[in-house]
Formats: C-alpha cells, sequence, structure tokens
C-alpha cells in the first residue's frame, strides 16, 4: 500500500461545513419552549467523531477493496431496503413513510442513505467495466437496472425526495461515463411527459422537440419506437400517478406551486421557512436567537428546514458561507473525479459529488419554495446519525481517490 | 467508457459550470428574499410573533355644571381569550365554561366577536367578578391563552336619575360596526349607545392602547417584557355638561313612582339644559358590559316604557301651551290686540257650522280678551281668534315658530313633532280628501293645540324660551357652550310684557294653575290638558313656565302622560322653579282648571 497524503482541501471543507452544520443543529434546539431537539447536537457530534473515524478507515484502505466490497454491499442495501417495506417507520416532514429501518420502535437508521453511496459504486462498477460508453438506450439497461431496483423500493416507501437523488445521480454519472447529452434526453423524455401532460397543448409541444431529437441522434428504428410510445404512455398515466399519489403529497406539489392554497397545512411549512429566511436580512437576527425558530414557527428545524435556521439566524452573509463552502467542496470532488487514477475512481467521485449536489439544490431550494418539500436532508448539516455517517464514509472514498490520483493531470484513456 | 483527457476536461468545465450556475442560482434568490424584501418578511415575522394586546381607554368623564360627576370609569376585570382557529376558541370556551359559568348565549356571542376580529383577543366576560379572576389566576398555567386584564368600566353614580339624558354604553353590534362613524372600531369596544355617550362618542371614545406580546407558534405568551413598545391608551377629555345634577335629582325626586312623564328645566336666554327626566327612568349602569336579558325583557314589557323618552321622542297634542302659539300669530299678524274681546262670548261652546265646539268650562267664561282668555284658557276665545287668522295663516306662523322642526337638542333620536305643512290644501286633502275637511274646523282645532298636530316636551320648551326673553328662541343644549338663537317673535316690548303678565296670571288665583303659586316667586306659564286616544278618561298634562316672570331665569317644561288635568303638571313644574330659585312654596291651593 503506498503512503498517501491527505487532500487537505476536501477534508477541511468537509470538517467547517460539518462543524457548521452541528453548531446550527445546536442552534435548532434553542426554543423558548425546550423540547428534545435541545439535546440532539450531542449525538450529532458523537456520530461526526464517528464518521471521521470511518473516513479515516477507508482512506486507509484502498480503491480496489472498495471496488471489491462494491456487489456484496449493493446487495445488502438492496435487501435492507426491501426490508424496509415490511418493517419500516416514518420520522419527521415524511412521518406516513416507512424510510426507517426500525426494531422495537427505536429507529436505528435509514437504508436508503447507505444505497446513495452503494448504488454510486455499482453504477461506476458497472460503467467502468465497458470499453465504450453507452451508445443507445439499449446499451443502458445495466445502467438502468442497477438504479430502477433501489429507486423503486424508496418509491414504494415512499420517499420520493430520495427517488429524486437517484435520478439525480443516474443521469449526473451517465454524463461522466460519456453518454451524448441527447441520448440522455431521450433518456429523460417519459419523465419529462409525464410532468408536462398536465397540459396537453405543452405536452404537444413536447412531441416536436422529441422528434427533432430523433432525427437528430438518429436511433434505432425500435428504440425510436419505444421512445415515442413510453412517452404516450407515460403522459397517458400521468393523471392515473397522480390519482396514486398519497394525499399529503399530492398537498405538497399543489403548494409548491402555490403555497398559500393550503396556509395552515402544508403550505404552512414553506410560508414559515422563507417568512425565518428572508426576516434574517444581511446580518441575520444572531446564532440561537431567530424568533421564528425559537417560537416553533419553523418546522422541523434541525432537519429539513435547518437551512432555514442558517438563513434566519446568520442572514444572507452565513447563507453565502454555507452555500461557498459547498461549491468549494463540489469543485475539488469534480477536480478529483478528474485526475482520479483509474474509471471507477473517477466514476465514484463524481457520483458522490452529484448526489450531494443534488441534495443541496433539493433542499435549500426547499426552503425558499424554489423546489418542492421532499424530505431531503442537507448534508453535513441536517441531524440524522445515519447520513451524516454516510456523507464522512463518502468522504474517506473521495479522500483515498484523491490520494491514488495524486500528482496525475489525468489517466490514460483505457 | 470515454476517459481521455480531453473528455475529461471538457466535462469537468461544463460540470463547474452548471455547479457555479446552481450556486448562483441559489444565491440570488437567497438575495431576493433576504436582501430585496426583507422588510416584508421582517413584518411577518412580527405578526407571526407579536400579539397585540388591545389596552381599552376610559371614556371621558361628564361633569355637571358644577363639576359633580355624572359618569365616571370604575375598574373592572374582562376576561379573553385568543385563539388561532374556530375550533381551538370553542374548546378554549369549553374548557372556561364551568369557572367562568358561561351561558350559551355569552359563547356564542364570543364566536361571534371572534369572527368579526380573528387576531384580537375575543372577550369572553367583559367585567368578571373578583371571584371568578382568583379562580383564573389559580389555574394560569392551565390555560395559557387567556388575557385577564383591568379595564375601565362605566359607572352612573346617579343611575336611573340621570339616564335620561347621559343614555348608556354598551359592546359596538355588528352592525354598527358597518357604519363609516365607526370606521376603526373593533368588535368588543364599548361605545355610546344612547344619550350624551351616544351624541358625544367621537369626543368621549379615548384612544386605546397596544401591548404586545410574543407568543409561540402555539400562541402561548413566552416573554414578559414586550419586544415592541407598549402604546398607552389615551383617555377622553372630560365633558362638562349644563346640567345641574342637584336639580336633575330633584327633578327625579318630584316624578318618584307615581307619575309617569317628563320634564325638562332650561336657562330661557341660554338655551342651557339644567335637568331632563323621562320617568319611569332605567339604570344604565346594567348596561354596561352587556344588559342581562331578564333586565332587558323587563324593561321592553313594561307599559310605562322606560326606554321610551317623553322628553325628546313623546309627541303629544300641545293643547292649550299651543294656544299662546296661536296668540302670538294673531298678534303678529296684527288681527288681535291683547284687550281685545271676541264677539261671541263663551258659554261653555259654540256653534261652527254643523258642530258644536266645546269650551273646557262648561260654565264658561263670558267675554274676555286675550289676557283673560290666556289666563283662564277660553277655548271658545281662541275658536274664534284661530278663524279670524285663517287655516294657512296658522299652519304657516306654526311653521315661522319652529313647531315643525325638531328642537336641535344635543341629543340623539329626537322625534319630529307632526305638523301641518304649509302647503295646507295639498296636505288636507292628502290626508283626509278634498271633500273630506273644511279650512275652519282644522283652524278650531289647531287654535286650541289639538288637530294634526304633535309636540315634543322639548320643543314646547324652546318655544316658551321665545316668550321668556325678548322673542328670541334658545336651543336647548346640554353641552354646547354657544347657543344657537332665533328671534321668532316680532313684538313690541309691551305686547311681551303682556303675554308674560297674562301668563303670569296663568299661576294666580285667577288662573287655571293657581295652585301652583309660590310665595315670592312670580311664576309665568300654561298649562294644557290633551285628549288623547288611548284613554278618554285621563287626558294628558302639560305645562310649560318660567320663573320669576319679568326676568326668568328658569324655564320648564313638564309633562304628565294620563296626568289628567294641566295644573297636575303646573304642581310638578312650581316645585321644580321653586327648588331651582330656593323660593319658599306656599300651600298649595287645588283650584280646577286647565
Amino acid at each position: 500500500m503506498r503512503r498517501i497524503v491527505a487532500d487537505y482541501p476536501l477534508v477541511l471543507t468537509a470538517l467547517i461545513l460539518s462543524l457548521f452544520g452541528v453548531a446550527m443543529v445546536y442552534s435548532a434546539g434553542q426554543t423558548d419552549t425546550p423540547t428534545a431537539v435541545a439535546r440532539v447536537y450531542r449525538s450529532q457530534a458523537i456520530w461526526l467523531g464517528f464518521g471521521i473515524i470511518g473516513a479515516y478507515g477507508i482512506s486507509r484502505s484502498s480503491v480496489r477493496f472498495i471496488e471489491w466490497v462494491t456487489v456484496p454491499a449493493y446487495i445488502l442495501s438492496i435487501v435492507l431496503l426491501g426490508l424496509t417495506l415490511i418493517i419500516g417507520a416514518g420520522a419527521g416532514t415524511a412521518a406516513s413513510t416507512k424510510s426507517w429501518l426500525a426494531i422495537g420502535g427505536v429507529r436505528i437508521g435509514q437504508p436508503s442513505e447507505l444505497a446513495k453511496i452503494t448504488v454510486v459504486l455499482m453504477l461506476a462498477h458497472i460503467l467502468a467495466s465497458r470499453k465504450e460508453p453507452p451508445r443507445s438506450l439499449l446499451d443502458l439497461w445495466k445502467p438502468a437496472l442497477v438504479v430502477g431496483l433501489p429507486w423503486l423500493i424508496i418509491m414504494l416507501q415512499p420517499d420520493l425526495g430520495t427517488g429524486i437523488v437517484f435520478i439525480g445521480i443516474f443521469f449526473g454519472m451517465l454524463y461522466w461515463s460519456g453518454v451524448a447529452w441527447p441520448l440522455l434526453l431521450l433518456l429523460g423524455s417519459p419523465v419529462v411527459s409525464l410532468i408536462l401532460s398536465f397540459s396537453t397543448g405543452i405536452w404537444g409541444a413536447w412531441f416536436l422537440v422529441l422528434l427533432a431529437l430523433i432525427l437528430y441522434y438518429r436511433p434505432y428504428l425500435l428504440e425510436g419506437i419505444v421512445l415515442m410510445v413510453a412517452n404516450i404512455g407515460t403522459g397517458v398515466v400521468a393523471p392515473i400517478l397522480w390519482e396514486k399519489l398519497a394525499p399529503y403529497q399530492q398537498n405538497r406539489l399543489r403548494v409548491f406551486l402555490d403555497p398559500s392554497a393550503d396556509p395552515r397545512a402544508s403550505g404552512y411549512h414553506v410560508i414559515q421557512s422563507k417568512i425565518a429566511v428572508g426576516s434574517g436580512g444581511l446580518t441575520g437576527q444572531g446564532f440561537t436567537l431567530g424568533t421564528q425558530k425559537r417560537l416553533a414557527f419553523l418546522p422541523e428545524q434541525h432537519t429539513d428546514f435547518i437551512f432555514a435556521v442558517v438563513g434566519e439566524e446568520m442572514g444572507f452573509l452565513g447563507v453565502t458561507f454555507a452555500l461557498t463552502l459547498f461549491l468549494v467542496i463540489f469543485l475539488r470532488i469534480t477536480r478529483i473525479a478528474g485526475r482520479a487514477n483509474d474509471s471507477f475512481s473517477s466514476m465514484v467521485a463524481f457520483g458522490l459529488m452529484v448526489s450531494w449536489f443534488v441534495h443541496v439544490l433539493v433542499n435549500v431550494g426547499m426552503t425558499l419554495n424554489l423546489m418542492p418539500i421532499t424530505g431531503i436532508p442537507l448534508p453535513f448539516f441536517s441531524y440524522g446519525g445515519s447520513f451524516m455517517l454516510a456523507c464522512w464514509l463518502a468522504v474517506g472514498i473521495l479522500m483515498r481517490i484523491s490520494g491514488e490520483g495524486r500528482g496525475k493531470a489525468a489517466f490514460k484513456a483505457s | 467508457m470515454s476517459f481521455h483527457p480531453n473528455d475529461i476536461a471538457r466535462r469537468t468545465r461544463l460540470s463547474a459550470f452548471a455547479l457555479c450556475t446552481g450556486f448562483v442560482l441559489l444565491l440570488g434568490a437567497f438575495f431576493r428574499a433576504q436582501i430585496l424584501q426583507t422588510n416584508s418578511y421582517v413584518l411577518q415575522s412580527q405578526e407571526n410573533r407579536l400579539r397585540p394586546i388591545p389596552l381599552p381607554a376610559p371614556r371621558g368623564i361628564i361633569y355637571d355644571r358644577k363639576g359633580k360627576i355624572i359618569a365616571e370609569n370604575l375598574p373592572a376585570y374582562s376576561v379573553s381569550v385568543t385563539a388561532p382557529s374556530l375550533d381551538s376558541l370553542r374548546s378554549s370556551l369549553k374548557q372556561l365554561q364551568p369557572t367562568l359559568q358561561l351561558t350559551d348565549v355569552d359563547i356564542n356571542k364570543a364566536i361571534r366577536r371572534y369572527r368579526r376580529a380573528p387576531t384580537r383577543p375575543t372577550v369572553v366576560l367583559a367585567d368578571a367578578s373578583i371571584d371568578v379572576i382568583s379562580v383564573l389566576e389559580e389555574h394560569r398555567i392551565d390555560y395559557p391563552r387567556l388575557i385577564i386584564q383591568s379595564v375601565p368600566k362605566r359607572f352612573y353614580p346617579d343611575g336611573p336619575l340621570v339616564a335620561s339624558f347621559v343614555g348608556y354604553t354598551g359592546e359596538i353590534t355588528e352592525s354598527d360596526l358597518n357604519l363609516p362613524q365607526f370606521e376603526g372600531y373593533k368588535p368588543g369596544q364599548n361605545i355610546g349607545k344612547g344619550g350624551l355617550e351616544k351624541q358625544y362618542e367621537p369626543i368621549l371614545h379615548g384612544r386605546e392602547g397596544v401591548r404586545y406580546d410574543e407568543v409561540d407558534a402555539r400562541g402561548r405568551a413566552v416573554r414578559g417584557v414586550g419586544p415592541r413598545p407598549e402604546v398607552d391608551p389615551v383617555g377622553a377629555p372630560p365633558l362638562q355638561t349644563n346640567i345641574d345634577l342637584d336639580l336633575q335629582k330633584f327633578v327625579a325626586s318630584v316624578f318618584a313612582d307615581s307619575l309617569r312623564g317628563g320634564a325638562i328645566a332650561m336657562e330661557p336666554k341660554t338655551g342651557a339644559v339644567l335637568a331632563l327626566y323621562s320617568n319611569p327612568s332605567f339604570d344604565p349602569n346594567r348596561f354596561t358590559g352587556g344588559i342581562p336579558a331578564d333586565y332587558w325583557k323587563q324593561l321592553n314589557s313594561d307599559p310605562w316604557r322606560p326606554l321610551f323618552n317623553k322628553v325628546i321622542q313623546g309627541t303629544y297634542p300641545p293643547a292649550s301651551t299651543y294656544k299662546l302659539a296661536t296668540a302670538t300669530i294673531g298678534l303678529q299678524n296684527k288681527l288681535v290686540k291683547m284687550t281685545d274681546r271676541m264677539p261671541i262670548p263663551c258659554s261653555g261652546g259654540m256653534q261652527y257650522g254643523r258642530r258644536y265646539f266645546r269650551c273646557w268650562e262648561k260654565r264658561g267664561h263670558g267675554y274676555q280678551t286675550l289676557s283673560g282668555a290666556i289666563e283662564k284658557s277660553c277655548d271658545v276665545y281662541f275658536y274664534q281668534l284661530g278663524l279670524r287668522i285663517g287655516l294657512s295663516r296658522l299652519v304657516g306662523g306654526g311653521i315661522d315658530l319652529q313647531f315643525a322642526d325638531r328642537s336641535g337638542i344635543d341629543l340623539p333620536n329626537e322625534y319630529k313633532p307632526r305638523f301641518p305643512a304649509r302647503d295646507v290644501k295639498a296636505y288636507y286633502d292628502r290626508r283626509y280628501g278634498s271633500r273630506g275637511w273644511t279650512p275652519g274646523a282644522n283652524a278650531l282645532n289647531l287654535s286650541i293645540g289639538q288637530g294634526e298636530n304633535s309636540q315634543t316636551v322639548v320643543n314646547m320648551a324652546k318655544f316658551f324660551t321665545a316668550l321668556a326673553t325678548d322673542g328670541h328662541t334658545a336651543t336647548p343644549e346640554l353641552v354646547r357652550q354657544n347657543p344657537e338663537r332665533k328671534k321668532i317673535l316680532t313684538l313690541s316690548t309691551s305686547q311681551m310684557a303682556d303675554i308674560r303678565t297674562a301668563l303670569a296670571g296663568v299661576v294666580s288665583a285667577r288662573g287655571t294653575a293657581g295652585g301652583s303659586a309660590i310665595k315670592g316667586l312670580v311664576i309665568a306659564g300654561k298649562t294644557g290638558t290633551a285628549q288623547n286616544s288611548e284613554n278618554p278618561d285621563l287626558d294628558h298634562a302639560w305645562f310649560v313656565g318660567f320663573a320669576p316672570a319679568d326676568n326668568p331665569i328658569i324655564l320648564v317644561a313638564v309633562f304628565l302622560e294620563f296626568g289628567d288635568h294641566g295644573w297636575q303638571a303646573a304642581r310638578v313644574a312650581s316645585k321644580i322653579m321653586g327648588y331651582y330659585t330656593g323660593a319658599v312654596p306656599v300651600e298649595l291651593v287645588n283650584t280646577d282648571g286647565e
């Protein structure tokens, strides 16, 4: 085993983000009417410690070892995910879902957090084993299966937010593997149809765009037909699917379009979150002093809406600081992916980055109603042991990849 | 896989670009919310957590002319609750029901108040007893949304004695809230509902203050000291009235329980109202903070109608008191002199057309001068004078003497008198049809104060201010200091003096109210006995007069419903005038007269 030098920019940024996060979890507990949340920052700090130890441990192993455990880890996470459907429990803004594994009423973790990493690893494993990037839709069946299986289970829980993360990982990693963008677009087209079919006119226009894409990319005839059928199919089932959604999910989507539609219930979260963020102003109301949070107007202030606490107490400056840290770490990981020793490492690094990026985009966007409420946590910030641990295990993997790839501008084409 | 270094570099650049774009977009959204729109969000955040608690302002204290208190404020306790929703209010009320002993009516009232202003604390009990308050304070922790406030409560030390002019206060109604003059008023606030309280509501109503409690998402107050400065309530300035409280109380005592009617005492020169009383009265203190249903029912079912103000709302035929109007119209038109006799002597009545018109005195008065006819109230004399004046001049003259108008007293809900229109023919045609009436018969009726003529007590008093002075009427005023005076009589000084002499004769051994004379005080006035359809056996009794006759300082109008005879009213009036002037009443002699 080669001695490697730690990637200080990566580790330091992750550490600052985590400490910032623990501080915010502490602040989230400081309410005028004390609740159990007041104490959770301690366990968050403990999990951070475990995470750092875990990250160190992983960084001492090797990428080959990581690739070796990929398949069993993936299978394990699928099994655990499957278990949630049988003995799952809910929490937070998604109390009615079954994303938690609980034993005797004690929640011990969310398998989907583990799955986020193992799916990235598995996908990297599959894509890296190919000599050429997938050129047709048929070539994509394996990666689609790798992501699709856990995605399906997660959608059955149902956990829309994590589902979105998986889709982000899938498309992000295909892009990084060199799949041409028109193919990605064609691949994603049924989803677009699903959304656009609510307006027949726009849906019709989308078909013209789709046709142009097919003419440009010239897929196989069969593929073209399947694509069109898929688009029509999703468009047709969309209203049926809507009916199948749980009422709270329907409400969340409705409220995303207009929070005032349901100001007491579903819209309440978004409205209060926007008030908290907006009232922060430039410098915020001061650490632990946010009134929206203190007086319990802000829901889920230590988990899903922790960034609203940042906005309320630290103001625009604090928000800028936090987002800049995220940008720095994402750019750093992209660089690590670009300089990785081999294609598996590169794919893993980029996949982990995309996963976090989707988290940040959706979670932070949610606090200002730019994104629908999906109960997706903010990496390094949101309270949650398994998520903190998963984030730091990912940091460990990235440290290893960075260490092995250090010094080279890029590896040779395989 | 395509991992050529160039491809990698290109994808890295593109990814970095995408990341930066996402970063800029997010940051832009935060910039918009936190920098550009922050003020609106700060406001919303404050609205969230700052619960305004209105601090009621004390109403202006009402004083009489000597600085005695007519209406003041006492400390009371109000109980209100705040509720985020109607359901929450209902459950709070249910929880409080046994402690506060709320009736269903109270609960419905509270719910209506809440619907009007859900963000304001909903008043549950406007005036809670100290026992209830101490129980609530003990269980403070169980009722986080409860607000117990010390609030000013209206109190009238003399209660029923002053109710006739001071009115009462009560909670503003929903229909009042829609009126433009109550813009800015909130449900649960008290307003003047009658009398001076209503008339001078804009002056008497102070400016409500506000205190801010910081509350959490469940509406529980969390900090003692409000984060926003308190706005102290501003009490209204005191209201000085022209009322003489001692006289007012004396007037009320004269009426006691047996007499039913009203009286007004004024300064004839200034129009200042010294006393205004309608009997039976009501206790305005019981109206404060919501009138008990049984008391309300009792007042409304009382046949003597306590809530009906007999001084400003009751309109009655002025009867013989109106003869002064007939006389002055005749004098002003130079159709008669004080010393003139009428062609037909009074023999207890006179024939006109196919009808025989009676004088009240069956024995007759014989030949009389105008002075004598006033003293003895001879109907036959005034029948002939009325005929001489003619119906249209009689009506027109009455209108010029302001008998068709309200007196303009500064009290709400004064009734308009009934009086024919200046276009006599059109008026009577509309009333009786063109063949249903004759000018003569109507002139006869009008000349003695019957017919289409009903006046309020206050309006008759106003007319007599002209007789008591140099021909100017003074608008009766409880508060205003700038009397509005209008000259309605253009008689010479000697004619005015003659009239006053004749009126003094009424309250003398010769006149109809001889029994009301007082030693050392020359009272001038006129009795009236008005027939009414409700009870043919008991007439209404009038007396309007002033004293001393040569230089009057007090003018009194008394009206007794079913008082039988005018002299009954005169006795009440003379007591009032005697009390005010400090004269010693003589032994009152009963003389039969109208």
